[in-house]
């Protein structure tokens, strides 16, 4: 990714978010955060705490639930992103690795990876193509793989074409749903290293976990959700030494 | 021996017509979850629109305004009728029963207009024939074929190589996914509905021209007909209409052909083949010929 130029350093704002489901069902609560333009921010939370939500919120796909922003801003640099849809955070920059990877399985690997691209306006082949060849690089499995369906993937090259696939689409903030759900501990590692290199190369990282060990490694920041409101927020590494974020999401790491 | 190879061909046309009505709903199937009941009608109104200006405007200028107003009419009915603003994948079954309405809106105006008369459509080949090798092969039949495969090449086409084509299938697999990706749905979904528009005012022509006696008010019926075709090829599979079309026009042309010798199934079984067909295939492979999961969006 190209160093984002100085003059214009976004960075993602979400300020005082409630969002509700079908009218009725409270989700998120009073939620603010803020991604600076170089920085990997992680969000932590159990099951069920409004992380994903969080993220529908930012792409603009909480219609697809019947869920809505009911107060609050989402901004990324002079982008006002809520009550916008996918195409618009797609073009500001803000592109959206969904919970549970959700390849095209249908589709080879460079077909998903093509439909990257598909939100920002025509671009001439070679710019495709380079795009395509530094995904490749961080992924050189894929491009073993590219004429496969992806179907035929493992999770965790899924995992890493549900990435690539983001990638196409020159992402300023990338944001991450639970890339490590469901991986072994070496991929897990994996995975950890290529949102590392990501984030070397200019883009900023919304990672939302469950894994907060992996999670609180890479981040500066990090936000601790519990039933839709923001719990605990601080630099990831006074996080990782508080009490409560030790027992309830390090597990046995934090029990000593 | 020739009776068979004519069949044959006669299938190949039928099959290769109803290919182009069957891509249809696949198309629609797939960027909206939606049965279109109204296709017959649209089919109807294309062939109605060839009908009623080619005696002005020529048999190809006629055409092209019929494939093109039907076009646009399906994306109207996509637009303004099924849904206000973004495709919401949660009311897909509402917006086929809506379909059903606008089918029935149609018909009773193209069957006012119609009445009983048989419409020609002024086609340039008439009842003319051509001898290939051992049969005699009506020049309507090889048109059918000719340019069925060649709009069924260009469908397949925009498929595989366009950016809208991608977005179809990346969005017909999983909606949110592709719309996270940047897809804009909504445009997507109207230019399918569009292009099946097209496809079946085309077809159109070759189902009123000879052997047919012209179009008829019922003559959109017929696209009942590549329903069943489409729902065997696994509804959401493009591969699969154009098999499970073949399937059916081979399968309905020689039971048609053997009529006398299968007279225990009773007359005009050939009506009762498609669905027939459909049942037999869907028994053996309840996804259809070319099914995915993809087909379990209805
Ligand atoms: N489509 C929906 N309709 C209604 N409630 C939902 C919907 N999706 C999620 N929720 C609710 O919102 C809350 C947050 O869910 P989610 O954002 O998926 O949490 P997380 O990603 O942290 O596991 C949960 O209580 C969940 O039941
Ligand atoms: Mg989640």
């Amino acid at each position: 990714m190209p160093e984002a130029p100085p003059d214009d350093l976004p960075a993602l704002r979400v300020e005082h978010v409630d969002v509700t489901y079908g009218r009725a069902v409270s989700a998120l609560r009073d939620v603010s955060l803020t991604v600076p333009h170089d920085s990997v921010v992680a969000l932590l939370g159990a099951n069920g705490a409004g992380k994903t939500t969080l993220l529908r919120a930012l792409s603009g796909t909480l219609r697809l639930y019947r869920g809505a922003i009911s107060a609050g801003r989402v901004r990324y640099g002079g982008t006002v992103l809520d009550g916008r849809d996918p195409v618009a955070a797609v073009q500001a920059g803000v592109v959206q690795v969904p919970e549970g990877r959700r390849v095209f399985t249908g589709l080879t690997v460079d077909e998903n990876l093509r439909s990257g691209g598909l939100g920002l306006s025509r671009r001439g082949s070679a710019q495709v193509a380079e795009a395509r060849d530094r995904v490749f690089t961080l992924f050189p499995r894929l491009a073993e793989r590219r004429r496969q369906a992806a179907g035929l993937l493992s999770g965790g090259e899924q995992q890493m074409l549900a990435i690539g696939r983001a990638l196409m689409a020159a992402p300023r903030l990338l944001l991450l749903d639970e890339p490590s759900l469901g991986l072994a501990p070496l991929m897990v590692d994996r995975i950890a290293e290529v949102v590392r290199e990501i984030h070397a190369q200019g883009t900023a990282v919304l990672l939302v976990e469950q894994n907060a060990g992996m999670a609180l490694s890479l981040a500066d920041h990090a936000h601790v959700l519990e039933t839709g409101e923001v719990r605990l927020s601080g630099p990831a590494a006074a996080l990782a030494g508080t009490d409560a974020v030790r027992r309830l999401y390090l597990g046995e790491e934090g029990a000593a | 021996m020739t009776g068979l190879l004519d069949d044959l061909l006669g299938g190949l046309a039928l099959g290769a017509v109803y290919a182009l009505v069957a891509l249809g709903f696949v198309v629609i199937f797939k960027a909206s979850g939606v049965l279109n009941f109204a296709h017959g009608s649209l089919l109807l109104l294309g062939g109605y629109l060839t009908a009623v200006l080619h005696d002005d405007i020529g048999f190809a200028g006629a055409l092209a305004v019929g494939v093109l107003a039907t076009a646009l009419l399906a994306g109207v009915i996509d637009r303004l009728l099924l849904r206000r603003g973004d495709p919401d994948p949660h009311t897909a079954h509402v917006q086929t029963i809506v379909t059903i309405g606008v089918d029935i809106v149609l018909l009773t105006d193209l069957s006012r207009r119609i009445g009983g008369d048989l419409l020609v459509l002024g086609d340039p080949w008439g009842d003319a024939v051509t001898r290939v090798g051992p049969v005699t092969v009506a020049d309507s039949r090889l048109a059918a074929i000719a340019v069925s495969a060649g709009a069924i090449a260009v469908v397949f086409g925009l498929f595989r190589y366009t950016r809208w084509g991608l977005s179809l299938r990346a969005a017909g697999e999983d909606l949110e996914a592709a719309a996270l990706m940047g897809v804009r749905l909504s445009r997507v979904r109207t230019l399918a509905w569009c292009l099946a528009g097209a496809l079946a005012a085309l077809a159109a022509v070759f189902l009123a021209a000879f052997p047919a006696p012209g179009l008829e008010r019922t003559t959109g019926q017929i696209a009942l007909k590549a329903f069943p075709a489409a729902i065997l090829g696994g509804m959401a599979s493009p591969a699969g209409a154009l098999a499970g079309s073949l399937l059916i026009g081979l399968t309905e042309a020689l039971v048609a052909g053997h009529q006398s010798e299968l007279r225990l199934l009773g007359e005009g079984f050939g009506d009762v083949v498609p669905y027939a067909v459909m049942v037999l295939v869907l028994l053996v492979r309840p996804t259809g010929l070319f099914g995915t999961k993809g087909a379990a969006r209805v």
